[in-house]
């Protein structure tokens, strides 16, 4: 009795899985087909990290970001140490004492090996208040007394890593932000016009192919210049977010025209048409969600160019200002050859630019195998 | 062919007219009109502000009279070469740009052979020894080259030519050459110059063009009709240049347009990094000294060029492409 089952028992395991993509939904099929893209899913975690970096950068930065203390401009990255401190893998770091190079009279810090400051996990620092409610005491590592710079110092001896931190907040959301308002103007304008078709659809294929034939540097450039100096911080960031995506809506436009276009001859359409579903229906119900997760996909990868927009206006000057702390702001500090020659930490920003580009393109690349139903 | 060419031309007019109701939008942009600014900047200086030079400027640019009056001076004034005044440069704004514009076109061309030869030995590389240690290195520095913004490769690769050979790279050309008349050996100096810019404007439109390559060469290389060729004997090299090839180009031809704008755009801040004598250090400072007929010009002129980048892209690919030539036509 038992060797019959033990013998079927593989196959009974196949037909298992086999019903299990028989039934799964398509955004399940999608997931399983998504988990197989390894980098991907790296890609995937790594944005959650930064994410995560960016939502309690309260909490994990170190000092305040704009603490500053001229005595410690330009201070090189301190190394944390594991061996040979206080005692059996008690982190620590060494402190630095300032000399003065006789002969360029350059500021120069040298490592101190006597002074020895233990890094604390969940330490006592400056109080900051999480998300502007409440007052909290801990982060995540400091130490008593010293200092802590994980990623160096700029010109004002403000921390570069707390720095960068913030800035994460800022580049990150500017980046959804400014994405999720091109998806919408694109989706309602690419539909219309693939939808409605005639004269409308000629507008705006002409509006799209005028704003895709300027350059969008000076474009962005010329908008971004023209905001008042005046305005209040968060009002410049909410404008850079509009002006970025005022330019960014036209591909997506495009995609989601092709889709509604070819949608439209479909058999499923029509048979939807013929039932009598009213046309509301027939976009929302049978066509968006055939082409929903290319626009995912596309939409996933047209982050990097906001983030890299931001970046680069802010890196002119004309883009978010001084108290806002970004990416962008923080590379306007590396603007010169010589400030990169003798203080190269100052690119560190930029790293995080690129690891932030990287995984969303790669991120983006699986989601579209992913969303292709004809993909292997 | 020719009709073709013809209706191209008739469709590029509306979007120039746009361009330029957009350039003109630019250049009102900022709060008070142009000669507001001119004074305040004359004012802050201390300068005396002539009155019969204001007075000309009013009358020349019609700021007294409705928005549509000012724009049609504006326009009208383009096609005698007339752009509109720089306060500050005190010149028109004409004699300031061509120079710069031809240097931006000079360096945006040599960017795209460049982008052009590389991508195309790359993609080949790439799609024909799939998965290998080649194929995946052009692949990793691809992506590399998609997500370092290029003001920053720009600073790395001045602080690398700085610490490990002690030059200092930027300029297009070397000081004594910089006013210099066009001569010959103006030129060679420009080609020590360019390639630094050149690299890092091109890295990123190259590491794109090698993927879309690799990926079409790859479909094309899966169809039936090499199988026959292989089947018929034909040599591997003959089978891959005479048709997967020309199919996989395409891409090569129908995105000049667009990566002539990419190019353009990408040009104004590396140019600002590495000090080079283009569009862009001088828009970025017109821009922040409200200069605006300075801006709004190069703004236009900028998408001016990209408009007849993509017109001279779709005449090749038309030329390419009889499909699309037959289509053009037919329509």
């Amino acid at each position: 009795m038992s060797d019959p089952v033990k013998e079927f028992e593989p196959v009974e395991g196949e037909e298992v899985v086999e019903s299990r993509i028989y039934v799964a939904s398509q955004w399940k099929l999608m997931w399983w087909r998504f988990t197989k893209h390894k980098m991907a899913v790296a890609s995937g975690i790594v944005l959650l990290l930064l994410f995560l970096l960016a939502i309690f950068c309260e909490f994990f930065s170190v000092y305040d970001p704009n603490t500053y203390d001229s005595k410690y401009s330009y201070m090189p990255p301190q190394r944390i140490r594991f061996f040979g401190g206080p005692g059996p893998f008690r982190p620590y770091v060494y402190g630095f004492t300032l000399k003065l190079d006789p002969e360029t009279l350059r500021k120069r810090y040298v490592i101190d090996t006597a002074k020895v400051y233990p890094v604390r996990i969940l330490a006592r620092g400056e109080a900051y208040k999480l998300w502007g409610l409440w007052t909290v005491h801990r982060r995540l590592i400091g130490v008593g007394e010293g200092h802590l710079f994980l990623l160096g110092t700029d010109r004002l001896g403000r921390d570069l890593f707390s720095r960068i931190l913030y800035g994460a907040r800022i580049s990150m959301s500017i980046g959804l932000i400014g994405v999720f308002l091109s998806m919408v103007l694109g989706v309602v304008i690419g539909g219309l016009s693939g939808y409605v078709g005639g004269i409308l659809d000629r507008v705006v294929q002409r509006v799209i192919e005028v704003l895709r034939c300027v350059p969008t540097i000076p474009l962005w450039m010329a908008l971004s210049a023209a905001l008042p100096a005046h305005w209040p911080p968060l009002r410049v960031y909410f404008a850079i977010t509009l002006i970025l995506s005022f330019v960014s809506w036209t591909g997506l436009a495009r995609v989601v025209r092709s889709k509604f276009l070819s949608l439209r001859e479909e058999d499923f359409v029509l048979a939807a048409r013929l039932i009598g579903a009213g046309k509301m229906r027939i976009v929302l119900r049978h066509m968006v969600p055939s082409f929903l997760s290319y626009i995912i996909a596309s939409v996933t990868l047209s982050i990097p160019h906001m983030i890299l927009g931001e970046t680069s206006l802010s890196f002119l000057g004309i883009g978010l200002r001084a108290p806002i702390v970004s990416w962008g702001v923080l590379l306007q500090e590396a603007q010169n050859v010589r400030t990169v020659t003798v203080t190269p930490w100052l690119l560190i920003p930029g790293l995080f630019v690129i690891v932030t580009v990287l995984a969303y393109n790669f991120l983006g690349d699986g989601l579209r195998d992913a969303a292709d139903p004809y993909g292997q | 062919m020719l009709k073709f060419i013809v209706k191209r031309v008739l469709m590029m007019l509306p979007t120039l007219f746009l361009i330029s109701i957009l350039a003109f939008v630019i250049i009102q942009l900022p709060p008070g009109d142009y000669l507001t600014t001119y004074i305040m900047q004359l004012e802050s200086t201390g300068a005396l502000v002539d009155q019969a030079k204001i007075e000309e400027l009013t009358l020349r640019y019609g700021l007294d009279k409705p928005m549509y009056v000012q724009y049609l001076s504006w326009v009208g004034g383009i096609f005698h070469g007339d752009f509109g005044y720089s306060f500050e440069w005190s010149r028109p704004v004409g004699d300031l740009i061509w120079n710069r514009l031809g240097l931006t076109l000079v360096v945006s061309l040599v960017t795209l052979l460049f982008t052009w030869v590389v991508s195309f030995l790359a993609g080949i590389y790439s799609a024909t020894h799939q998965y290998t240690l080649g194929d995946y290195l052009i692949s990793t520095l691809g992506f590399i080259g998609l997500a370092v913004p290029n003001f920053m490769l720009a600073l790395i690769l001045m602080w690398f030519a700085y610490s490990a050979f002690g030059l200092s790279i930027g300029g297009l050309f070397s000081p004594e050459y910089g006013q210099a008349p066009f001569s010959l050996a103006k030129l060679i100096d420009l080609g020590r110059h360019i390639w630094i810019p050149v690299i890092v404007l091109g890295l990123s439109g190259t590491a794109g063009l090698i993927r879309t390559l690799r990926a079409n060469l790859l479909d094309e290389l899966d169809k039936p009709y090499v199988t026959t060729g292989r089947a018929k004997g034909l040599t591997e090299k003959r089978i891959l240049y005479k048709y997967p090839l020309r199919v996989a180009m395409i891409p090569f031809v129908s995105t000049v347009g667009w990566s002539l704008a990419g190019l353009v755009s990408g040009e104004t801040i590396v140019a600002v990094v590495l000090n080079l004598a283009t569009t862009g250090p001088l828009l970025l400072r017109a821009l922040q000294n409200q200069d605006m007929y300075l801006a709004g010009s190069f703004i236009m002129m900028l998408s001016v060029l990209t408009v007849i980048g993509t017109l001279v892209s779709d005449i090749l690919l038309a030329w390419v492409d009889p499909r699309i030539r037959a289509e053009g036509a037919g329509t």
